[in-house]
């Protein structure tokens, strides 16, 4: 496996020069539309960011359809088999008919229970999986919609305005990368009562993490942002809008804002996978989503105290937020690499 | 470079203020704004099933009725110079700098965290050594001989590294390198103090596990810091006066590129107290990290007031560091300085 960032292009490839001269040209006179052609077209010569592009896709729509694909293939994630579990060492059964086959420490797999079921309950491993996707993605998405809200907002101003006011804001960003994160989530959840602004159990959770995500993780985003404003607000399509009389509302809105949206997809895509392991690391420690619903975090900490007889019920969660956070750091490296002028030649 | 050095600390001491009241406003403000009444957060200061006597002494020693503004200076004031708890007839203190009281079991709260506190930094410290010499180490390597063999597994196993949480290795090594295999022991957290060996022992397997996580960001950053460096004209006139490519590569080559590496050290070191919660838990280790999230259960929360504060304070320290570290690593900062 490489990291799609090193993979330089390949000289002999006949269409190199033309695409570097496209580039430069794309550039130059600011069209967007044939910068993103050429950004498209080195994206699917790059394989490993357009598979791990079909995996972020794959993993969406498995979320999105997580109820059919459970009803289809599994069982409702929080529907208990009993019947089919040791009751003594809480271990599913090798065989559910002879129970005294013994125990499975490698998950009660069947063409029932694609991957098995969990210990001492026997929910159905696969449809909790998928599940977990659903939890797991839309925590992350949330919370890099608000950084991204945020931090667009305040990094334009920071970068457009400039002298204190952009002292200020870049002071801020420093001030807020420097929090310790894990501890204040930790403490908001200890602190915010249930029921705050009508929303209780999981719905609160979901909003505390998005919060704090979203409150301290903003200046990835702005920083990025400030400094694109800061170089666009010298280019020339700039000025000659300022020469027309457009106001700094139009200005700002119609002539820089558009073209901040690809910077800050791409670096969006690099957060969402940070803010799932955050989600994560937060149920796995017991203050993040609340059982029953599944999370792929607290699935790893119910699986604990199995791992010495049975390590097989931590291989799926995690691997589950493996693949996941991989593919989308795969794919946010390969939209970087093929939106950056620097790696034309 | 006096005034540098000035500046930085005039900073850090900004950042330490900024710091703590942001977690001030966590604990005393937001619950308030979330419609939490003075009797509510009382609550959550005694721990488990209080009585209504206790939540009002509560209230009243905390000052939780009072305007936010007075709780602020009451909380800096108590910070600062400490503050005596009377129960009855017995008088606790809490001695400056009070981090706060923990009144489920009625002791100040600090003591008890740096009871702990040799844990944590026995693992994030050990760890770092490794995870810097590591990752730096493979990083170099992999700029040296770009497009080798070893440089393709080298940075795909940091792409893994940076992809993979520590609560999925970390249980994963104890499944299969303890529990399965015994290649390390099962055993207990022993201080440095009074085993060195065991001490070594028992940390090994956290320190790698964590280094394993942070070498795969250093490795990438030294590796693309070095390709850069390493097109650099002065590198060129390096080789062409003769040196040898050792010297090149770990003398001038390597160093612009430690810059960048001190920014992220000094914050990962920082982050420690808060970060290494998950690697606490996973190995439990009962360290500082540990202790606050036991803390979420028992609803003590003065106990992880303290904690965040102070896990605050030890980034600040280690940003500040840092910076008074540039100079020495960066001759250019003490000429712009």
């Amino acid at each position: 496996m490489s990291a799609p960032s090193q993979v330089p292009e390949s000289a002999e490839d006949a269409d190199t020069a033309d695409v570097a001269a496209a580039a430069t040209q794309g550039r130059s006179d600011a069209d967007n539309r044939s910068l993103k052609q050429i950004a498209w077209q080195r994206l699917r010569r790059d394989k490993v960011a357009m598979i791990s592009g079909v995996v972020v896709v794959l993993l969406i729509l498995a979320a999105i359809f997580a109820p059919l694909l459970a009803k289809w293939f599994g069982h409702p994630p929080t529907q208990f088999h009993q019947d089919l579990i040791e009751p003594s060492r809480r271990l599913p059964y090798i065989d559910p008919a002879n129970p005294d086959a013994g125990v499975d420490r490698w998950g009660g797999i069947s063409g029932d229970h694609l991957l098995g079921v969990e210990p001492t309950t026997g929910r159905d491993l696969f449809s909790r999986i998928l599940y977990g996707a659903q939890i797991s993605l839309l925590v992350a998405f949330l919370a890099t919609l608000v950084c991204v809200a945020l931090g667009t907002i305040l990094g334009i101003i920071a970068g457009y305005v400039g002298g204190w006011v952009d002292t200020l804001i870049s002071r801020a960003m420093d001030i807020f990368l420097a929090f310790p994160l894990m501890l204040f989530a930790i403490a908001l959840v200890g602190v915010i009562p249930d029921g705050v602004l009508g929303l209780t159990g999981n719905g609160l959770r979901i909003g505390v993490i998005v919060f704090i995500i979203g409150f301290f993780n903003w200046p990835y985003i702005a920083r990025i942002v400030r400094g694109q404003t800061l170089a666009l607000r010298e280019r020339e399509f700039v000025e000659a809008a300022k020469s027309l009389g457009a106001g700094n509302r139009h200005i700002l809105l119609k002539e820089i804002l558009p073209n901040l949206i690809t910077p800050v997809i791409v670096y969006a895509t690099l957060l969402i996978p940070t803010n799932i392991l955050f989600e994560a690391a937060l149920s796995f420690l017991g203050v993040g989503i609340n059982p029953p619903t599944p999370s792929w975090g607290k699935m790893l900490s119910e699986a604990v105290p199995f791992f010495r007889e049975a390590p097989y019920f931590i291989i799926f969660p995690g691997m589950a937020i493996f693949i996941t956070v991989l593919a989308f750091n795969l794919f946010g490296d390969g939209l970087r690499d093929a939106f950056d002028p620097k790696t034309s030649d | 470079m006096l005034n540098y050095i000035l500046r930085r600390l005039g900073a850090g001491l900004l950042l330490l203020v900024v710091v703590t009241a942001v977690t001030f406003w966590i604990f005393y403000v937001l619950p308030r704004w979330a419609g939490v009444t003075p009797q509510g957060m009382a609550a959550m200061y005694v721990g488990k099933a209080p009585t209504p006597e206790a939540i009002q002494a509560t209230v009243d020693r905390l000052g939780l009725d009072q305007p936010i503004a007075v709780q602020f200076v009451e909380f800096l004031r108590t910070l600062i110079f400490g503050q005596e708890f009377t129960f009855g007839r017995q008088t606790v203190e809490c001695a400056a700098p009070c981090l706060g009281y923990s009144f489920s079991t009625n002791s100040p709260v600090l003591p008890q965290i740096l009871d702990r506190l040799p844990v944590t930094l026995s693992l994030g410290l050990g760890a770092a050594v490794i995870w810097v010499i590591g990752g730096v180490g493979v990083g170099v390597l992999s700029a040296v001989k770009k497009g080798s063999v070893f440089d393709r597994l080298a940075m795909g196993a940091a792409l893994a590294g940076v992809s993979l949480p520590i609560y999925f290795t970390g249980l994963l090594a104890l499944a299969f390198l303890v529990h399965q295999w015994g290649l390390f022991p099962v055993s207990r957290y022993v201080p440095f103090t009074e085993d060195p060996v065991a001490w070594y022992q028992v940390m090994l397997l956290p320190w790698i596990t964590l280094a394993f996580l942070h070498a795969a960001q250093y490795a990438r950053q030294t590796r693309a810091g070095m390709l850069e460096t390493l097109n650099e004209d002065y590198i060129r006139t390096a080789r062409a006066k003769g040196l040898s490519e050792r010297k090149v590569i770990f003398k001038h080559a390597l160093r612009p590129t430690l810059t960048p590496i001190l920014t992220i050290l000094g914050l990962d070191i920082g982050m420690v107290l808060g970060g290494a919660i998950l690697t606490e838990k996973v190995f439990s280790l009962n360290g500082v990290g540990a202790y606050a999230i036991d803390s979420i259960v028992s609803k003590d929360l003065p106990v992880i007031l303290g904690v965040t504060l102070l896990g605050a304070v030890f980034i600040v320290v280690c940003n500040l560091i840092v910076d008074l570290l540039y100079p020495v690593v960066d001759p250019r900062v003490r000429i712009t300085a």
